[in-house]
């Protein structure tokens, strides 16, 4: 009784799913890249691009839900399949965040930066570097470091933290930038949003393994 | 919760072969037990030794205890008449006698001894209100049992089975000869069933198992793999090898 194209079909959902994970990492760093080199026709790229990633989670999940219909999974199957429902989920609003990002950089438009971006760039790379680590540890089933990313979610909350309290400042200074300094806030709270939403899905990664549902990113505040 | 089988170290031979190795596992008081596992397992043979079937056919042997209600069923001289209408049996396919729809009920009946025909009048007839039959063929009592379609004499089975008033309703794979809507019939009714009686039941069907159980015992070689909630069963079994099975690695 074995169920071997069955346990294919779930294969190629995993292989899917790292291909979704794939597309928004690629959003982020691009959307990240265009804001910093002020690249506007990329930025829109990635605006348009978003349909291919919120497409790609119509198609996992009616692959999803076909399986369950035709094969009544149970058990690590059902888990995997419940995970993978909940991360597509995660994948596509980190898609519309680095789409947010993006945007911002398209309404900023031909004005300069209010200040050089340092840290931005840095919170965006620690936030992919989570996302990339969680999907990893998604496929080799590594419930140790998905239970350490959501730790790593402090830095990327402290990045934030500290581009807030900078931008606030510079608008009190100079309240002629508070449009600009807005701008800069939000895509630095996108990227804060996209780290959260790395937590999640290292939380489906634990359910997945353990069978256990649990809360892993207890906000400081 | 009260235990109304308590099984402690059953061992089972059929002549040299032994069946059932060392199963220690409890079955609960008015809950449904699904037993799964490959065939061959051990699951059919572990049932009818809830209520020593196996008797029936010499060379049989059994070593450890079967006690329910506390008192162990594998005692030299047990009624074994007494036994059986405490634990009834429903098989795989449909048997009805061939009498009438009443009669198959009354049989079991005037069996223990009632003699009232008003008393076995009104115990047909809650019988068959408990099988979820009496609706149906209300109409219909005094016709052959055998005109009946397959899933109506599968709850005449089960109103046989009810109406000696057992503790214990065992079940052999009662949906395997029937089609869907008769299936989900006997699923709703197993639903009914477990609020006056112990449901233990035997079957391949492992969204069966999960639809209608409370409890689920995995069997494979003649042993009990893992015996826990059905929920733990199907959503995170503990042993690799339950998983393997019920996700279809192997089987």
């Amino acid at each position: 009784m074995t169920r071997e194209a069955y346990h294919r079909a779930i294969k190629e959902l995993e292989g899917d799913l790292e291909q979704m994970a794939a597309m928004a990492d690629v959003a982020i760093k691009g959307a990240m890249e265009a804001l910093v080199a002020r690249d506007l026709e990329k930025s829109r790229q990635i605006v348009r691009n978003d349909i291919e990633v919120n497409k790609k989670r119509f198609e996992i999940e009616e692959k999803c839900i076909r399986l369950i219909a035709t094969q009544q999974p149970m058990a690590v199957d059902l888990r995997i399949i419940a995970a993978i429902i909940n991360i597509i989920t995660d994948l596509e609003r980190i898609g519309d965040h680095a789409e947010g990002i993006a945007k911002i950089s398209v309404s900023i438009g031909d004005e300069p930066l209010v200040k050089p971006l340092v840290d931005m760039p840095r919170m965006a790379e620690k936030a992919t570097s989570m996302l990339e680590r969680c999907m990893k540890a998604f496929i080799e089933r590594d419930i140790e470091t998905a239970r350490n990313i959501c730790n790593e979610d402090d830095e990327v909350d402290a990045y934030y933290d500290k581009i807030y309290g900078e931008l606030v400042h510079l608008m009190i200074e100079k309240p002629t930038l508070i449009k600009e300094a807005t701008y800069l806030i939000w895509a630095a709270h996108n990227i804060e949003r996209i780290a959260d939403r790395v937590t999640n899905i290292a939380e489906r990664v634990v359910y997945m393994v353990t069978g256990k549902m649990e809360e892993m990113n207890v906000s400081k505040y | 919760m009260k235990d109304k089988f308590t099984i402690k170290d059953l061992n089972f031979w059929y002549g040299e072969k032994q069946a059932l190795k060392h199963i220690n596992l409890a079955m609960q008081d008015r809950k449904v037990t699904a037993l799964i596992g490959p065939s061959g397992c051990g699951k059919t043979t572990f049932l009818r030794c809830l209520n020593r079937m196996h008797d029936l056919y010499p060379g049989n042997r059994y070593h450890g205890e079967i006690l329910l209600d506390g008192r162990n069923i594998l005692d030299k001289g047990l009624d074994l008449i007494k036994l059986r209408s405490k634990v009834g049996m429903v098989f795989q396919k449909p048997t009805p006698f061939p009498m009438s729809i009443y009669e198959n009920i009354a049989f079991g009946l005037k069996l223990m001894g009632v003699k009232s025909k008003g008393e076995v009048s009104g115990r047909v007839e809650k019988a068959l209100k408990d099988s979820a039959l009496w609706d149906e063929i209300r109409d219909r009592l005094h016709e052959p049992a055998l005109s009946l379609s397959g899933g109506q004499q599968q709850r005449l089975c089960i109103a046989r089975a009810v109406a000696v008033e057992p503790d214990v309703i065992l079940m052999d794979e009662p949906c395997s000869a029937l089609d869907p809507v008769a299936t989900a019939k006997i699923e709703d009714l197993m639903t009914e069933l477990k609020q006056n009686y112990t449901v233990v039941i035997v079957t391949h069907n492992m969204q069966q198992a999960a639809r209608v159980s409370e409890y689920t015992g995995f069997f494979m070689l003649g042993e009990v793999v893992e015996f826990d909630t059905t929920e733990k069963i199907f959503t995170a079994p503990s042993n690799k090898l339950t998983e393997d099975y019920i996700t279809g690695r192997f089987g």
